[in-house]
């Protein structure tokens, strides 16, 4: 029987489990709501290290043993290590690779890193070729601020549409063996691209590439989006996350209270001053394996729908005039 | 720069995401660089007049030390993190002066230091400035050239 249901969406007929998860939070988004639901919060944002590069790296080893220690695994018991983040030729993946020893794909999905793991791993553990996969991803505002736009102490006055990265990483152990929320399908989502050009605007970037992909896996699944408990896209922001819903909802399809960000959900908008909101491949981790994880195990929720969002451009392309490209992937995780 | 043309779709999504951009606060914004920068004028012209009176020169000689002074000022709250906060506020009131020139050199060669001496600070320490100084070397040249010409 084939898996595949509809055009870009898999359901799993042996949903793998997330059996845990370890999250470690940057010291900024420790003053944000959702405090409470990491594991750790640094207190130095470079974490004892030489160098941000080397803290980030730092931040994702601690999130994967945090996340193997929950569930009392050791990484010779993990089959495949499934990784990525925003630095260039995802070094902070392929380093933090080499200390955990577990074989290795690395990823690249930008800030939909975490979402399109999960469903990669949920494949692989679905299809029989591994038994226990670890899916991770990290980014540190200083390493990706650095990268993408100017350094840290320079004093550029921010838009009001831009988006602070997240600091933090965000670590998940899928398999049979343990108790824990099932992932049930995933839809992978296509390239995108509306024509945005400009990097300090990812939210309204990514927004049609959410779309896209919630509009796919509802036509897909045929579900009622009232079935969810909630539904969460990445890292939109304030800007992306209204244009989404608005797009959305000229698309037919109304999503109501129950529709949320990451991104808006893991910063006090009114007291940080992250102006649209965070972004980056911690703020899905950090939410789904922090805050969402924990109320799937108190049985707050039952069903959620992930909508990782990333924005797959480079300094070069866009340097070079070249559009946003930007992908979605949606992870449908079940009780 | 490529200038792809956007189709008829593409065009759509821009009108709506540009009406959806939140404008940033003008009036603020040109209010505070007003204030600030005046403030930042106010003690470029404070230390001119003290260095014209403590080294005894007149004050067209006064302004060189007068600069070297504000940027090893903008230097000193790069180094110490305060800069970029003021100038959250301050905007344009202290980018435009040297002030913001500074900032932008050692907020560069901060950043690239784990990347050696040579390869990291001194090639990279002009990556946002050197724009700016070739612009001012050009300009010079060609105002330098038709001052020469017709003076």
């Amino acid at each position: 029987m084939s898996k595949k249901t509809g055009k870009q969406t898999y359901q799993f007929g042996n949903p793998p489990k997330i059996i845990s998860t370890g999250t470690v939070a940057g010291p900024f988004e420790g003053l944000g709501p959702l405090h409470e639901d990491f594991d750790e919060v640094l207190t130095d944002p470079r974490n004892n290290e030489a160098t941000f590069e080397k803290a980030e790296r730092s931040m994702l080893t601690k999130a994967c043993q945090l996340a193997l220690d929950h569930a009392s695994y050791s990484t010779s018991e993990v089959d495949l290590f499934l990784a990525g983040d925003l630095l260039n030729q995802i070094i902070s993946a392929n380093f933090t690779a080499i200390t955990l020893g577990i074989p290795f794909l690395g990823l690249y999905g930008a800030c939909s890193t975490a979402a399109l793991s999960l469903g990669l791993g949920a494949m692989l553990l679905d299809g029989g070729f591994a038994g226990t996969v670890l899916a991770a991803t990290v980014s540190h505002n200083s390493t990706a601020e650095r990268q993408y736009r100017y350094p840290t102490e320079y004093g550029g006055q921010r838009r009001p549409y831009q988006q602070w990265t997240v600091t933090g990483a965000g670590a998940a152990l899928l398999g049979y063996h343990g108790e824990g929320p099932k992932i049930t399908a995933v839809t992978f989502g296509k390239v995108v691209d509306l024509g945005s050009k400009d990097p300090l605007n990812m939210g309204a970037a990514m927004a049609p590439a959410a779309v896209d992909t919630i509009l796919q896996h509802f036509a897909d699944t045929g579900w009622d989006p009232k079935t969810f408990d909630l539904i969460v896209t990445g890292d939109l922001g304030k800007v992306g996350f209204d244009l989404c819903r608005q797009e959305l909802s000229e698309n037919g399809l109304d999503l109501g209270a129950n529709f949320h960000d990451c991104g808006l959900l893991i910063y006090d908008l009114n007291k940080q001053d992250v102006h649209a909101g965070g972004s980056g491949c911690a703020a899905s981790a950090l939410v789904v394996y922090g805050h969402l994880y924990k109320k799937f195990q108190r049985q707050e929720i039952n069903r959620l729908l992930l909508v990782g969002t990333g924005a797959l451009h480079s300094t070069t392309s866009f340097q070079q005039g070249e559009n946003i490209p930007c992908i979605a992937h949606a992870v449908r995780i079940e009780a | 720069m490529a200038k792809a043309k956007l189709t008829p779709k593409q065009q759509k999504y821009q009108t709506k995401a540009k009406k959806a951009e939140p404008k940033p606060p003008y009036l603020r914004n040109a209010f505070s660089a007003f204030v600030s920068g005046g403030l930042v004028c106010l003690l470029g012209q404070a230390l001119i007049d003290l260095y014209s009176q403590v080294l005894k020169v007149p004050p067209k000689e006064a302004a060189n030390p007068a600069t070297a002074t504000m940027i090893l000022l903008g230097a000193l709250l790069t180094g110490f993190g305060v800069f970029d906060n003021l100038a959250k506020y301050a905007g344009a009131g202290l980018a435009v002066p040297v002030t913001g020139f500074a900032n932008s050199v050692v907020s560069s060669a901060l950043e690239f230091r784990e990347e050696g001496l040579v390869y990291g600070v001194c090639a990279k320490m002009f990556t946002l400035a050197g724009a700016v100084i070739t612009f001012g070397v050009m300009t010079a040249f060609v105002f330098g050239l038709i001052h020469a010409l017709f003076h």
